[in-house]
């Protein structure tokens, strides 16, 4: 756990708590309406077979996004 | 309705009756994945109607159901949503229906908000955005037999309470609740929601001001107002859809204001929005969610690590494509063939009870084989829609695309376009039908368009009528058959995915949208819902689609049998190249002669128009083949023969092989089939994308084939 700086790189089946959300792009806003917010656990479940997308637990239920979006979500130590 | 002032109708208190004697007009929303068409459709049954919001390619729903004393009530079903400030067409539909932005939908009276009870927080956001909206509200705590099984405990009659509108528990799937629905839905006055929240300071401001402005300019009620100030504010990029009524221009102007203000000041205005929603939503789950039961991996969870496994979740992938490629191609053979044989039966009853004449062939040639052709799509359709109805019922559809996302967006294709994609190789229509999984309308687009560059089963009569006219004399060994067919379905994918990469780089430009989405458990799936989906997509079909084709079928054969040879004793061949097509045939031959091709073929492609195959049992036809049998197990020999012996006026060989691949290459780009052009209109509800479509493949077509022809004509063949 120690060490994530961002979603994209917690280890697969480790959890974090959302330290900081973007606050610019196309979905930032959805990605909080979603659930992912500040202080949110959040755990890294599993990688698509290619390695993208990223599917992950927040609030009870699964999520997939890209990682391009999860490198903007950053984590706390 | 006019609004009672606010003195009147305090949250909590009853509202008096309403001054109109009609029954409420419901409207159900709640995200995707919570079990709403499953209630809708157990509410209303087959009492359910599918039309067009006007300008937008969205579908209205409106079923009706009966309260207890048996009257009817009116049920809007509305695209599902996350949220309401909007980042899709349906949800933009969504939010400007229940904030009364649509003239052509009135506000609905009452809100049915459906909420899945195993994700209750996520499923809250939306529900609390509506409550804002201070309509009467009736929740349904759905899915609670998944909650249980998940070890939570839903306590309703707390959430009752701490609301203030009725919460109904329900297993739509089971049919448990609904009749304490139906009995909330009858009450004659329902309470509003003791909803009050504090709008954060740094945003409160702004949202009073926008509010007033509402009120005084755009003629909002005033909780409609709130409602609608809050929105605007985390409406960061607002989605408009044709039809929603604007805003006026100084409400605009100040949201401007405010968000120039905010930007200039660093604020996170609409973070901070959601994040105080989701606060008070934490606060009221706190009291009533609890986690009793001992959770291990869930079963989802265990079906998951081989679904997404790197060799197992291929291995599953490819069989369940592969199961549904053979259904669409192998198995919907037999009603096609079915249907085949008894339209050709009927054809055969009306030749024998009629006169010969212009109306008797009217009615075999043109009607009967027109309505016979549309009705031949059912079977694909069906079966393409069970399948796709299946998938997404038992949840492996969010799981497929998770899988071949990162392939699809090599090209800028989502990855929910690989069923319509793959489907498309059996027949393009039911394909392009599929494409309405795809959320986002630019990927929807981009599929549709590429969709029938895919080779389908209709190409296939021309590809191997060409290859056996490639080679002279002899049987047509197999592995050229094969490897060539391979080399056309082959230059179709490479097309569809070159052609997708051209079109998000030019036409659709724009950030691409981010693939977010939910992968929701695995449910057995509920075959009633997949059964009524399947067959309103085929009544959609025949409805829509249906009656352009039949036009369409009826001028292609007056094109062919008009105007008649004078000459009684003409042949068959000598009829066509008197009508209409024969003549567009030579008008054509100029356009077409770079590629190789004379009159005749022109004729071709022009039948091909009704549906690709008629090519064959025109060019037998055309070339004087006599008693030529179309159809799967059609002799070609005879007609092979023909296209050999066939010359141009000075004398070379019409069908040299250089002209055949140049003929089937044209076959894999063209857009010839005006069924799927009235499939695409259907769609995309405008003439603009089926022509463009006709357009680029067609010219393609030309472009391709034209370099072959010139290119291999000075190579020596």
């Amino acid at each position: 756990m120690a060490g994530a700086q961002n979603l994209s790189q917690l280890p697969l089946g480790a959890s974090a708590r959302i330290k900081e959300m973007p606050r610019t792009g196309a979905s930032f806003l959805r990605l909080r309406e979603m659930g992912l917010l500040p202080g949110a656990m959040v755990t890294l479940v599993r990688t698509a077979p290619l390695g993208d997308p990223l599917e992950i637990r927040i609030r009870g239920y699964l999520l997939s996004l890209r990682r391009t979006e999860a490198e903007q979500v950053l984590l706390e130590a | 309705m006019p609004e009672l002032p606010p003195h009147i109708a305090l949250p909590g208190r009853k509202r008096p009756p309403a001054a109109v004697d009609r029954t409420p007009v419901y409207a159900i929303v709640g995200n995707p994945n919570c079990g709403k068409s499953t209630l809708f459709n157990a509410l209303t049954g087959l009492k359910q109607k599918i039309g067009n919001y006007p300008g937008v390619t969205v579908e209205k729903k409106i079923g009706e159901t009966y309260s207890q004393h048996g009257r009817p009530i009116k049920v809007i079903d509305l695209p599902g949503a996350y949220s309401l400030a909007a980042r899709s067409p349906d949800e933009a539909v969504t939010r400007d229906v229940l904030l009364g932005r649509r003239e052509d939908t009135p506000q609905p009276d009452r809100i049915l908000c459906i909420v899945d009870a195993s994700n209750l927080e996520r499923n809250f956001y939306l529900l609390h955005q509506v409550l804002d909206l201070g309509r009467p509200v009736i929740v349904v705590l759905n899915m609670m037999d998944l909650a249980a099984a998940a070890g939570l405990t839903v306590h309703a009659e707390r959430l009752e309470k701490a609301l203030g509108v009725p919460v109904i528990p329900c297993e739509a799937v089971n049919g448990r609740g609904l009749v304490e629905l139906k009995l909330a839905m009858s009450r004659v006055e329902l309470p509003l929601a003791r909803h009050r929240w504090d709008v954060p300071a740094a945003v409160a401001p702004a949202v009073a001001e926008l509010q007033a402005a509402l009120v005084a300019n755009d003629g909002r009620s005033h909780l409609v107002a709130r409602a609608e100030a809050l929105l605007l504010l985390t409406d960061f990029d607002t989605v408009r859809v044709a039809g929603s009524t604007q805003l006026s221009g100084r409400t605009n102007q100040i949201l401007q204001n405010w968000q120039k203000r905010w930007e200039t000041e660093g604020t996170d205005w609409a973070g901070t929005l959601v994040g105080s929603r989701y606060e008070a939503i934490a606060q009221i789950c706190r009291d009533i969610v609890h986690q009793t039961g001992v959770t291990g991996p869930s079963v989802s969870d265990r079906i998951d690590a081989y679904v997404v496994h790197p060799l197992w979740g291929w291995l599953i992938l490819g069989s369940v494509m592969t199961l549904l490629f053979l259904s669409i191609f192998t198995l919907a053979e037999y009603p096609m063939n079915w249907i085949d044989e008894h339209v050709a039966l009927l054809g055969d009853w009306v030749k024998g009870a009629m006169a010969p004449g212009d109306l008797r062939d009217l009615l075999t040639d043109g009607v009967i084989s027109g309505v016979g052709g549309i009705i031949t799509f059912l079977p694909q359709i069906l079966i393409l829609f069970f399948f796709i109805g299946l998938l997404e019922n038992t949840g492996y559809m969010a799981r497929a695309a998770f899988v071949v996302d990162r392939l699809m967006s090599f090209v800028g294709l989502n990855g929910k376009a690989f069923i319509p994609l793959l489907s498309s190789h059996a027949c393009a229509i039911p394909g392009i039908m599929a494409t309405r999984t795809i959320e986002d309308p630019k990927d929807r687009l981009v599929t549709i368009l590429v969709a029938p560059l895919m080779s389908c089963s209709a190409r296939l009569p021309v590809y191997l009528l060409m290859i056996a006219a490639l080679l002279p004399g002899g049987a047509v060994p197999v592995t050229t058959k094969v490897g060539l067919m391979l080399l056309m379905y082959a230059l179709g994918l490479g097309g569809a995915f070159g052609f997708a990469w051209l079109f998000k780089r030019t036409l659709f430009k724009g950030e691409p949208p981010a693939m977010i989405m939910e992968l929701p458990p695995y449910r057995l799936p509920r075959l009633k819902d997949v059964a009524l989906h399947m067959f309103e997509r085929a009544f959609l079909f025949l409805k829509r689609a249906g009656t352009f084709i039949l036009g369409i079928s009826v001028v292609l054969w007056f094109l062919a049998a008009y105007p008649k040879n004078p000459d009684p004793a003409a042949t068959p061949s000598e009829q066509v190249a008197y009508s209409y097509a024969g003549r567009t045939g030579h008008a054509l031959e100029p356009v077409i002669r770079p590629l190789g091709f004379d009159w005749r073929v022109g004729i071709g492609l022009i039948t091909s128009m009704a549906a690709r195959e008629v090519f064959v049992s025109s060019m037998a036809v055309v070339f004087s083949v006599d008693h030529f049998e179309g159809g799967k197990n059609a002799d070609i020999t005879p007609l092979r023969r023909s296209l050999a012996e066939a010359k141009w006026p000075d004398g070379r060989r019409l069908f040299t092989p250089l002209v055949c691949l140049v003929l089937m290459v044209y076959y894999v780009f063209a857009m010839q089939c005006m069924s799927t052009v009235a499939v695409v209109k259907r769609e995309t509800n405008s003439w603009r994308w089926p022509l463009f479509q006709l357009a680029y493949m067609t010219g393609t077509a030309w472009l391709i084939c034209f370099v072959l022809y010139q290119a291999g004509r000075a190579l020596g063949y």
